[in-house]
């Protein structure tokens, strides 16, 4: 006799508990603190923050931890935890001329005003796997210059001076808010930016890189790339002043595209912008090269890539969405099949039955396909 | 300004009051014509009803202008508007998202429509009447009403039928109307046909 | 917020804030003033994953209160996975009341089935929708999709149908069939079998339809004319079964297949469990009395 599956609640349940007993691992070993992780695996709390839109180390670090080094799965945790808080304020834009700079580079000068920093960058280590990280070996402190806190001038600014580059007019209105209102397309660049910016690591990486391949070339210089604390403020109307909630990382790149002209603009260089929280230069740049060739109608370009198209990388950049619908695909969907199987029966049934019929006729075949 | 009448007169029970006064709102939309009832008890400065009242509360916020008529608007009512909701008055019929009209209130013919590709940005009308006893009959079909609903409407500005035909037309474009008297209500989404 | 709001999560009641449940109320009642349109929404993320009834949790957490009794089914039954992990969320954060029994629901959430028992005036049947835009596989825009609606016009659809009649003698399309509402809106009434597409026809129930990761809220307004899309001399016709379920012996009900060892044992029941419980338990008082 035939009894269907049943203890769904259960298996739930104990699959639970054993995936929490995965994550603890060998309890012979000391478990792992969010301290620890925001200090050491540092550029993975900066990704985790970065795409799920939450600037928090600590709660990053926990939802790490929490999905056991999985990033996509930690951003979908601090996302979701994102969701459920309230919007108490709105910051005033935040000023990355201001920026204490930790690394700025630039690659369209050799030298210019507040010099190239390099930073705490992997750019130049031999990736030579160290065996002498094994272990709790001593480091001995950085040497850093002493940082003057003098705002160091944007390489931008720079072009603009000579009118150069696009300008970019300041816009006081308030930009949309993609996680409060529903997409629509086109989208406002602010909005647009805003996606890029949560999106996913990797994809973007990809399109910047098929954009560099010839799917939708742009002529890309890295203007400038900076890393940095600034300051976010709000404004308290009963104060008449702003107020500064303290500092967060960012990671900033001006990329600058080659535009030979057209019939309604001028040859001048033109912008992708890329803004990141944490530090995190690969981001950047890929957003920026994104952000370039997504504004191809703007230049009148022609839109023949994938990296050009706002529906397309726009609808399909978020990984928390693009994960969720993948792996929907494990769920039951035996009731579609069994439709699915019923219909593929009758078909294959007509087929057969027409194929018996006419044993002769050769050009049947084809078009029952 | 009266402080003292904008800060009161919001729901006991917010979270519950307005998932209760939401389903009478939903399940009248589902059903036009047919009478709802506002279980929790709101109260604005002035002249708003009980029902547009709680309906204020319960689907208005920073996210949607709401546009008063004359007969009601008020600083007070602003007041408790943005007080309990966060909403803010509509500086001009054409941005409301809600709008509450008043005994015999017309609905201004700049209230936006929607346009045809997003019909759903349309402003929602809510005309208090003096009740769904006695007045003008009116037989109702459409998407919710199985063969046809009959209505009474008592208080209702002249003309209605034309009106109503006329918004009708635009259809999917088009105000939703809510229809108020005290705590009862019925609705008149856009895709309701007045026969007769 | 009082206490008494708060859920057993120490989240709001139903999970949702008051400014999200607002939102997605406006947007059920413009989704219900509109038949058949898709109103797009600022879906928040859930603590599940998107393509998991993200959509649909969001409207039963838009409309349920503390008086409501839930049921919640995928596949048509009450006990696979992700049915009893989305009744246990809204037991955890709103406490309500939950049923296997259709007949006892006022708000079934669904995935992939319409139950078998009729449903009635009063009740909602709140359905997940993976990717709400019926055009989408003929047109993968949005900007598109959208013009086509606006203009009715829906050439494309019938094109792709009557393709599928040139080439294969029928319709080749088994679910996720689309439905023509109040004479409008073409809608796609979500991955169920085009066998439950007449139940959504003059159903009494509210039927609302959530999508999470495509922001689309849709309805259909009880006794509301659900027509599916079909060619006069190539009628829309249901799936039909052979044999009754092997537990019940109910006839014209969806049953899916069982495969019962390696040598091709199969057996069809019943998808919609409660019913084919129900109907077990009732023939079994039968023969006791």
């Amino acid at each position: 006799m035939y009894v269907a599956v049943k203890g769904g609640e259960s298996a739930i349940e104990n699959a639970h508990r054993l995936l929490a007993d995965r994550r603890r691992g060998d309890r012979s070993l000391p478990a792992i603190t969010e301290a620890q992780i925001v200090e050491q695996l540092s550029l993975s709390v900066d990704r985790v923050m970065a795409e799920a839109s939450l600037y928090d180390p600590g709660l990053a670090a926990l939802a790490i931890r929490q999905a056991r080094g999985d990033m996509i799965e930690a951003i979908f945790i601090l996302r979701a935890y994102r969701t459920t808080l309230p919007r108490l304020a709105v910051s005033r834009p935040v000023d990355t001329a201001a920026m204490r700079i930790e690394r700025r580079i630039s690659a369209t000068y050799k030298d210019l005003p507040g010099g190239q920093l390099l930073g705490p960058t992997f750019d130049y280590t031999h990736r030579l796997i160290d065996p002498a990280l094994v272990g709790e070996p001593d480091v001995p402190e950085a040497a850093v210059a002493e940082v003057t806190g003098e705002p160091v001038m944007r390489v931008a600014d720079i072009l603009a001076h000579e009118s150069l580059i696009e300008l970019e007019p300041r816009v006081d209105a308030e930009p949309g808010d993609i996680t409060r209102e529903p997409t629509e397309f086109p989208m406002p660049r602010a909005e647009r930016l805003q996606s890029l910016a949560r999106g996913d690591e990797g994809f973007l990486l990809a399109l910047a890189y098929s954009t560099q391949r010839g799917y939708g070339r742009s002529h890309p210089f890295v203007g400038e790339i900076r890393i940095g604390l600034v300051e976010v403020e709000i404004d308290v109307p009963e104060l008449g002043f702003a107020v500064s909630l303290g500092e967060i990382r960012l990671t900033e790149c001006q990329m600058v595209n080659q535009f030979k002209g057209s019939a309604e603009k001028p040859p001048q260089f033109t912008r992708g912008y890329g803004l990141v929280f944490g530090q995190s230069e690969r981001k950047a740049m890929a957003m920026s090269l994104c952000d370039r060739a997504l504004r191809a109608a703007e230049y009148g370009e022609d839109i023949t890539a994938p990296a050009q198209d706002e529906e397309f990388v726009i609808s399909h950049c978020d990984n928390v969405q693009a994960t969720g619908f993948v792996e929907h695909l494990k769920l039951p969907h035996y009731v579609d099949f069994q439709a699915e199987l019923g219909l593929v029966r009758r078909l294959r049934a007509n087929y057969d039955a027409a194929r018996a019929a006419e044993p002769e006729d050769d050009s049947f075949e084809e078009a029952a396909q | 300004m009266d402080a003292s009448t904008s800060l009161t007169g919001g729901f006991a029970d917010p979270v519950f009051a307005a998932q209760s006064v939401f389903r009478a709102v939903m399940d009248c939309m589902a059903r036009p014509g047919t009478i709802g009832t506002i279980g929790s008890e709101a109260t604005a400065p002035g002249a708003l009803g009980a029902a547009q009242a709680a309906i204020a509360l319960t689907l208005c916020d920073a996210d949607t202008p709401v546009w008063f008529a004359d007969t009601l608007a008020s600083p007070a009512l602003s007041a408790w508007l943005a007080f309990h909701t966060g909403a803010s008055v509509a500086p001009d019929p054409t941005t409301a998202k809600f709008a509450f009209l008043g005994l015999g209130g017309v609905p201004h013919p700049d209230f936006p429509i929607g346009t045809q590709d997003y019909p759903d940005r349309s402003a929602t009308v809510v005309i208090e009447v003096s009740g769904f006893e006695a007045g003008e009959p009116f037989t109702l079909s459409g998407p919710g009403i199985a063969g046809t609903q009959p209505l009474s409407v008592a208080g209702l500005f002249p003309d209605f039928r034309t009106f109503w035909q006329a918004n009708r037309a635009e259809f999917p474009r088009g105000i939703d109307l809510i229809l108020t008297a005290g705590t009862r209500l019925v609705a008149l989404p856009r895709s309701v046909r007045i026969l007769d | 917020m009082s206490a008494v709001t708060m859920s057993e999560a120490g989240t709001n009641f139903a999970y949702l804030d008051e400014e999200t449940k607002r939102m997605i109320r406006r947007a059920i009642l413009k989704a219900i003033a509109i038949p058949g349109y898709q109103v797009p929404f600022a879906s928040r993320e859930m603590p599940m994953p998107y393509g998991w009834g993200t959509g649909g949790v969001q409207v039963t957490a838009a409309v349920i209160g503390p008086d409501d009794v839930l049921k919640v089914i995928d596949q048509g039954a009450d006990d696979t996975t992700n049915a009893v992990s989305i009744r246990a969320f809204f037991r955890k954060v709103a406490r309500v009341a939950v049923t296997t029994h259709t007949a006892e629901a006022t708000v079934i959430q669904t995935r992939h089935r319409i139950p078998e028992h009729p449903l009635i005036e009063g009740q909602i049947l709140v359905y997940q929708v993976p990717i709400p835009e019926p055009l989408r596989f003929l047109e993968p825009r949005e900007t598109e999709t959208r013009t086509m609606h606006a203009l009715e016009e829906y050439g494309l659809m019938h094109v792709k149908l009557y393709e599928d009649i040139a080439h294969h003698g029928r319709i080749a399309t088994s679910y996720a069939y689309p439905v023509k509402v109040a004479g409008r809106y073409v809608m796609d009434p979500s991955p169920i079998p085009k066998f439950d597409n007449p139940k959504m026809h003059l159903s009494p129930a509210l039927q609302l339809f959530g999508a999470g990761r495509e922001k689309r809220i849709y309805a259909i307004p009880p006794h509301t004319d659900v027509r599916s899309l079909d060619f006069e001399d190539h009628p829309f016709e249901i799936q039909r079964f052979d044999e009754p379920c092997a537990l019940c012996g109910a006839r014209n009900v969806y049953l899916d297949e069982v495969i019962l060892d390696d040598r091709g044992g199969r057996m069809f029941v019943c998808s919609d469990t409660d019913n084919c419980e129900s109907r077990q338990a009732d023939a079994q008082k039968e023969t006791a009395a």
